[in-house]
């Protein structure tokens, strides 16, 4: 009765999956806790047990994620070193710079153009490849081991790798000089109107083992005997993918979409290891999160640093919100939070 | 199984047109493209560290002539390689504990005792998930410093575990609901408290749960970049993505060294993932399967 009332205002927050009806949260077994007389109010035995599994992970939580976050809001409005407490108060003005800074502008498109590059390139290929790699397959097992071993290794080592490989005088050219297309040789990493597919194709080949893994795991759910049927029904295999497997496969597309979304909004690691600070501005490939630490902790102005990430914050909730308004409500169950068995 | 029916034995999966030979030519060569193509920047890394400086600068994209193991032997015999090895390892195996023993107890109380505020609780924890920690890392920073651990490695491992709860608890919390009701009905009937249970039939019973969110906790710390690169700037707390990416600035022009160490950096993540690939794939297949 209690989880029931408990269940619904809450469930409105802006997690994924968590939308309607508390479906994110399994109910509980209602008898497990002595539940008084009147319905509501657990025993005090039951709470101080409830405090002592819960508070810990509540507290570490609140106080270094949560915490965090509203400070960020509270810096935001002063213009500070990061000595002392904050005094000098400027009210907006550390917003009206971000908002009319041309840079940030910048970044800002980078992002936007990498948000949509994300989707447009891996969603496609990941979903061939997955179809692919569902079918039956000498070393298919191999193959999947295969495809998520980039997702595993550090940004760190992706990006000195790639940058190595993609110097002027790298393997890349080197390679294209050996094969007699030297002509087709670039500049991957500093011309400006290269740099940002460079970055496309490194993000690709690194984050695109997650999208398969993903998408093999929802083609686990879509049930075979919807396709056995189309196909003893004369459907093609070209016509059972496209009209079974992939609208079953629609709410993990949904899933991924977002949490690709929201990290193309956040990327900084490959940007700042393969261009590092200066040179990812004039290369452009600048995102908001490189942008923020040049121009906050690297610049000693924290204040200003958190106003750009409450910026930040703000750019992806807003995206999170309007993408759960208008492409998640589809889903009746959230798929993450779902979760389990 | 097969299907009187159907034109030809009927497999799992509807095949792809074309004739048989030329279908399954085509599906190798795709898949052959694609391994060539996920491993060829590591074999040039691994390969690269074989290799000696000079013939890297005449033919950047070739093969060694005599395979030049010194470059690795240099780096497995620096003592700051292996401290580094060692932060990370402390690192990630601290917040790997914490994250899981704060995770299962916090998802126990969730999924297993019926309180108000229950949900409530449970979607603060999901709303993690929105808070990357890019956004919060300057004022983590300030937290962090201000509470003396600048420059420390506690420093890194209490924020990531913080950062590391959200996906344990949404792991974890359907994992130990699903744990039968009659099971507790029987414990309690033996006497057994609700912490003895969770000490003797949930903890036992959620090891597969908690191996998936060890691993994922385990390779986040071992990857992690942004929360080190914030906290650490004494060279002796390096873990060993800064101290790889460290190592390959001022050995800028000692590339084979630079590939070789880098091939090292990465075996720890590649030996785990191996290990435990069935489990990852697993737990992320029950986490989006529903």
């Amino acid at each position: 009765m209690t989880t029931v009332r408990d269940a619904s205002p809450v469930t409105t927050t802006s997690a994924p999956g968590t939308s309607d009806s508390g479906e994110g949260l399994p109910p509980s077994p209602g008898f497990l806790v002595a539940e008084g007389r009147r319905g509501r109010g657990i025993g005090w035995g039951a709470r101080l047990e409830l405090g002592l599994l819960i508070g810990p992970a509540l507290i570490v939580f609140v106080a270094f994620v949560i915490y965090p976050v509203i400070m960020a809001a509270y810096y935001g409005f002063f213009s500070w070193k990061g000595f002392g407490p904050p005094t000098k108060f400027v009210g907006l003005r550390n917003y009206v710079t971000i908002l009319t800074d041309p840079d940030f502008h910048e970044a800002l498109t980078h992002n936007a153009f990498i948000v949509v590059m994300s989707l447009l390139i891996q969603g496609p290929i990941a979903i061939g490849l997955a179809l692919l790699l569902n079918r039956k397959l000498r070393f298919r097992s191999l193959l999947r081991v295969l495809i998520f071993v980039p997702f595993v290794i550090s940004e760190v080592v992706v990006g000195i790798g790639w940058s190595l490989m993609l110097q002027t005088d790298g393997a890349l050219n080197g390679l294209l000089n050996k094969v007699g297309l030297g002509a087709l040789g670039s500049e991957w990493l500093s011309n400006p109107s290269i740099a940002i597919w460079t970055l496309m194709i490194i993000i690709t080949w690194k984050y695109i083992g997650f999208a398969v893994i993903l998408f093999l795991a929802g083609l686990q759910g879509v049930p075979t005997e919807l396709s056995e049927a189309a196909s003893i029904d004369g459907a093609s295999y070209w016509q059972v993918q496209r009209y079974i497997v992939l609208p079953l496969l629609g709410p993990t597309i949904r899933i991924w979409a977002f949490l690709s979304i929201i990290g193309s909004l956040q990327l900084f690691d490959l940007v700042w290891i393969i261009w590092g600070q200066y040179i990812s501005s004039t290369a452009g490939t600048s995102t908001m999160a490189t942008y923020m630490v040049s121009n906050g902790r690297n610049a000693g102005s924290y204040g200003y640093g958190s106003a750009v990430a409450v910026v930040m914050f703000f750019i992806s909730f807003f995206v999170a919100i309007l993408y759960q308004r208008f492409v998640l409500r589809r889903d009746t169950a959230g798929a993450i939070t779902q979760g389990g068995s | 199984m097969a299907t009187a029916v159907a034109p030809r034995p009927a497999t799992a999966h509807p095949s792809p047109p074309g004739s048989g030979r030329s279908r399954t030519m085509f599906t190798y060569f795709v898949a052959l493209l694609l391994v060539g193509l996920m491993l060829a920047p590591i074999a040039y890394i691994i390969v690269g560290g074989f290799r000696s400086n000079s013939e890297i600068t005449v033919d950047p994209a070739g093969l060694p002539t005599t395979w030049h193991w010194e470059n690795y032997a240099d780096v497995l015999t620096s003592p700051v390689f292996w401290r580094q090895v060692l932060n990370s390892t402390f690192t990630a195996i601290a917040t790997t504990v914490f994250v899981v023993i704060l995770g299962l107890m916090a998802a126990y109380g969730l999924s297993r005792y019926a309180f108000r505020g229950r949900g409530a609780i449970f979607a603060v924890f999901t709303a993690g998930l929105m808070f990357p920690m890019t956004v919060a890392i300057t004022p983590l920073y300030i937290l962090v410093r201000d509470l003396g651990l600048a420059n420390s490695l506690f420093g890194v491992i209490v924020p990531q575990i913080a950062f590391g709860l959200p996906i344990t608890i949404i792991i974890l919390v359907p994992f130990l609901a699903a744990i039968p009701n009659e099971l507790q009905e029987a414990a309690s009937i033996d006497g057994c408290s609700r912490l003895g249970f969770f000490w003797r039939m949930v903890l036992p019973l959620s090891i597969p749960g908690v191996i998936t969110v060890g691993i994922l906790a385990f390779i986040s710390s071992w990857n992690s970049y942004i929360l080190p690169l914030f906290l650490l700037n004494d060279e002796a707390t390096f873990t060993l993505p800064l101290g790889t990416q460290a190592f390959a600035s001022r050995y800028a022009v000692d590339t084979a060294r630079v590939l070789a160490f880098t091939s090292l950096s990465m075996i720890p993540a590649l030996v785990f993932f191996s290990v435990f690939e069935r489990r990852i794939v697993g737990g992320l297949t029950g986490a989006v399967k529903g």
